[in-house]
């Protein structure tokens, strides 16, 4: 794979784990049972949506063959998005929700940190905006984990289950294939394991502030990044495509 | 959902720097943390603000309405509080 194919699919991949996990967020969207996280919840959806927009555009700037971020969004199969599998987990409870958004943000946010000291300097400028956002994201959804975790008896078991259950897919995150490699070392993008070794000591700090226990090592998911999805993002994709699907080219 | 309600907070929004902070509403929050960011996506969505304060609602001492009378009333005739008695320099713009 030559570095221009590789700066594509990385780009694009990082464009579906934006969409994917803001159209998760979209669906809780008038589901909180409080106004205000009801509201920060629907920004931060909008800023992953954004987010998506810019690099699923930039990604057809890179492709030149006249794609635009409607296309990548609405018009390809579940096959050919490319986002790690935690982020199609279905939304479940509040727990399950800010426990997915932490595990992940803190791969993204240093993910996006070094992204923005990489030599593309579209893709880093992307990265230091998106970077600004998952920041104020992390520090909001990180208070939340330590609430429930160390709040009462019954938020502690539900928010350790959620953390026991989502751990497995955490793994996929620093699984670096050709394209990170490549990126990696064209680029100046990030290093998966530096990135893994960061995130492991940030991720301690955070669970024993809260006062979780860290899961056993174990099986580890993987797939997402290959194309290869458990059965939820299927379902999510279609609901996601309907309108474009069945009114090709509408708009409003 | 849960049937306790969250305590009230009061939100004041500096604008920019060099102005004052101004209310700008009130949100319900757990914690101060909790009240700080809500008033951040509640009411700075819109590039609203360069600063926000956060406080108890019930921290605040307010006068009393039935006291109106007594507490403003007297200052309504003393119009020589008012600096309208000074001539304005030229060319000073906001006085």
């Amino acid at each position: 794979m030559n570095k221009e194919r590789a700066l594509l699919a990385y780009v694009s991949r990082l464009g579906d784990n934006a969409l994917v996990l803001g159209q998760r967020m979209i669906e809780l969207v008038a589901a909180y049972p409080e106004l205000e996280e009801e509201l920060a919840n629907a920004n931060f959806a909008l800023d992953y949506i954004g987010q998506a927009r810019m690099f699923y555009t930039y990604a057809g700037e890179l492709e030149g063959q006249g794609r635009r971020e409607d296309d990548f969004a609405f018009l390809r199969d579940e096959n050919e998005f490319r986002n790690l599998l935690l982020l199609e987990q279905p939304n479940g409870h509040f727990g399950d929700s800010i426990t997915k958004l932490v595990l992940f943000e803190l791969f993204y946010l240093a993910q996006l940190g070094s992204l923005a000291r990489s030599e593309d300097t579209q893709l880093a400028g992307i990265a230091a905006r998106a970077e600004k956002e998952i920041r104020y994201h992390l520090r909001h959804n990180t208070q939340w984990l330590v609430r429930l975790g160390d709040g009462t008896d019954e938020s502690h078991r539900r928010v350790q289950d959620s953390v026991n259950d989502l751990w497995r897919y955490t793994g996929e995150m620093f699984e670096a294939d050709e394209i990170d490699t490549i990126v990696e070392k064209a680029y100046g993008g990030p290093n998966l394991e530096e990135l893994r070794e960061r995130w492991l000591a940030d991720i301690d700090a955070i669970l024993i502030n809260a006062t979780l226990d860290k899961p056993e090592d174990g099986w580890m998911a993987s797939g997402g990044k290959a194309g290869r999805h458990t059965e939820h993002l299927g379902y999510m994709i279609a609901e996601m495509q309907y309108l474009q699907r069945t009114h090709p080219g509408a708009t409003w | 959902m849960s049937d306790k309600e969250w305590p009230l907070y009061e939100v004041f929004i500096r604008s920019k720097s060099g102005l004052s902070h101004r209310h700008a509403g009130s949100i319900h929050a757990a914690d101060d943390q909790m009240a700080l960011d809500a008033a951040r996506d509640t009411y700075t969505r819109r590039n609203e603000g360069v600063s926000i304060w956060v406080v108890r609602s019930s921290q605040i001492v307010a006068s009393d309405p039935a006291e109106t009378a007594a507490f403003f009333e007297p200052a309504e005739d003393k119009i020589y509080r008012h600096p309208t008695f000074y001539d304005m320099p030229d060319g000073v713009e906001n006085l």
